[in-house]
């Protein structure tokens, strides 16, 4: 039951994924400028660049991935970013999604599935990254919105719920680094001078979930 | 942006393609995954693999050869490289003696070189290079590696080419590391082919101070004044944070970030030199150019080594790559 209330007959099938990944790549293509620019103030300006890159390698998967089930689709996307994008993005990205591969195994396309192997690859961000929320980076973004599915789960809340939180905790958690001392990645040689500024990983991140959410709801 | 280039998208590979055809004697360039090893496979020692973003060179193509590097693996401008590069590199040049990956302490740089590393099916060892003293040594992520990685590459390079072991250049790997320090200060911003414009603004009055090698803003932006005065900054943490003994010999490395000119340099060199004389240091060894770069960034660092007698044994072993070369 949970499983149609939340995903919809469309989701329970990889051909979701080549839309959604046209429509990311739409999304930050035209966000392209603010990105570099919040990343040539407190980074070096290559996220953007790795992260077209990758999403350009993924678009070109589109007829493979639809061949395979959830794991092996999240295997490939893992292991296409990690060799493609390069940088700490990459590998972290690239962990991600190999580790929600391997939790896809274990898991149902339903709400509580998604949220396990969403948390899954939260997870390997952070082991991979040894960094935490508070610490300026995409973890920022992403793990407000795996406490906020992690609690619609658990209450059973309705598909346009789940994804209206999925937004506003993403960009409640990019909009949180703004204020924030950097401790992890390039913006922590800066000292007090990466404050003021949104680290470019949580916003591309917070883009990305709010087109899946988006997507989602189309579905 | 006013550059050499035909395409932004090309520049990595055609100039991968001009320094393979330059130094075809000396190195061979795998395309795709991209690294560059040396042309003729040396047999039964450690195999030595560095890498990083593009961006910096001569660092880490133009030092693979004999004495110094067996393979390098470049990544896109100021991007780590990725885990198959590393992997497959690794694979090509392994001779049974195991191989020790140097990896300068950049997050990207530390993560994928972390992936390859766990992929890699025979014995291995990292090196991580944390030179850059702008940072406090309890730095949340570590203290930058900086232009400190040739020194560290070309005297493990000499001990693995005289046929030390995994765990011996390893040890001397971190030997080295702790013996180093480094520190820069950058005259200009650079500009990142892909992103057109410099990536960071400064002014003709000011310099950014303890700066890394990616054209990252540095710890502090100060005002312009002489080169002595810049020096002293430089030069004072390192010597605080070495804390070298009296009569300690070391190594002098001044290094410019690619658009300084070997004139200032040399200034540099000299106040630095003296500097350290000052307190007691006797310099025995030096090396001044464009090493460690960050494309058109205009300014330099001071690095300092301090030696003992194996390490300048290998320090002035024979080494034959494209950027040094020196007993053949």
């Amino acid at each position: 039951m949970l499983c149609n209330k939340f995903t919809g007959q469309n989701m329970t099938d990889t051909t979701f994924l080549p839309p959604l990944i046209a429509a990311i790549q739409a999304e930050i293509l035209n966000n392209e400028e603010e990105i570099s620019a919040l990343d040539r103030a407190i980074g070096d300006g290559d996220h953007v660049t790795n992260l077209i890159r990758g999403l350009e390698a993924l678009s070109k998967l589109n007829d493979e991935l639809v061949q395979l089930d959830w794991s092996a689709a999240f295997m490939k996307i893992g292991m296409t970013l990690m060799s493609t994008m390069g940088g700490a993005s990459g590998s972290l990205l690239g962990s991600m999604f190999v580790s929600m591969g391997k939790e896809a195994k274990e898991q149902d396309i339903d709400l509580a599935g998604i949220t396990a192997i969403y948390a899954a690859g939260v997870e390997s961000i952070k082991a991979r990254g040894k960094a935490d929320i508070g610490e300026k980076t995409m973890l920022d973004t992403l793990i407000p919105v795996m406490q906020s599915l992690q609690s619609d789960a658990e209450q059973n809340s309705d598909k346009a719920t789940v994804l209206a939180n999925i937004k506003a905790a993403a960009t409640q958690g990019m909009q949180s680094t703004k204020d924030m001392l950097a401790t992890k990645g390039r913006a922590s040689f800066l000292g007090e001078r990466a404050r003021g500024h949104i680290d470019a990983g949580a916003r591309t991140s917070q883009l990305i979930l709010c087109v899946i959410a988006d997507q989602l709801s189309e579905n | 942006m006013k550059k050499l280039i035909n395409s932004v998208e090309s520049v990595l590979e055609e100039s991968l393609n001009g320094f393979a055809r330059a130094h075809s004697n000396i190195i061979q360039f795998n395309h795709q995954p991209n690294y560059v090893s040396r042309k003729n496979k040396s047999e039964n020692k450690v195999a030595l693999i560095s890498g990083g973003g593009a961006g910096h060179e001569p660092l880490h193509t133009g030092l693979v050869g004999k004495g110094m590097l067996d393979a390098a693996c470049p990544g896109q401008v100021f991007t780590s490289p990725t885990p198959d590069q590393m992997l497959m590199a690794a694979q090509a040049v392994e001779n049974g003696a195991g191989v020790l990956f140097i990896v300068k302490n950049y997050a990207g740089d530390v993560m994928n070189f972390e992936i390859a590393a766990e992929m890699l099916d025979c014995p291995h060892e990292t090196v991580l290079v944390n030179d850059d003293v702008s940072l406090p040594k309890d730095h949340s992520t570590g203290r930058r590696g900086v232009a400190g990685t040739l020194i560290v590459e070309k005297i493990v390079g000499a001990a693995a080419e005289a046929g030390a072991d995994l765990a011996t250049c390893k040890q001397l790997g971190d030997k080295v590391v702790n013996s180093t320090a480094s520190m820069g200060v950058a005259l200009t911003s650079c500009t990142v082919p892909a992103l057109g414009q410099p990536t960071f603004d400064i002014s003709d009055n000011e310099v950014e101070m303890g700066v890394g090698i990616h054209g990252e803003r540095g710890r502090e932006v100060m005002s312009l004044t002489t080169a002595d005065e810049l020096v002293q900054i430089l030069a004072k943490a390192i010597d605080e944070d070495l804390k070298p003994a009296k009569e300690q010999c070391a190594l002098l490395h001044i290094n410019g970030f690619g658009a300084t000119p070997l004139m200032e340099l040399y200034l540099v060199y000299d106040s630095a030199a003296q500097f350290f004389e000052e307190r007691g240091i006797k310099i025995v060894r030096s090396l001044v150019g464009n090493y460690t770069t960050s494309l058109d960034m205009a300014g330099c660092s001071i690095t300092l080594t301090l030696m003992d007698d194996e390490m300048l044994q290998y320090w002035d072993a024979p080494v034959h790559t494209a950027a040094l070369r020196w007993g053949i």
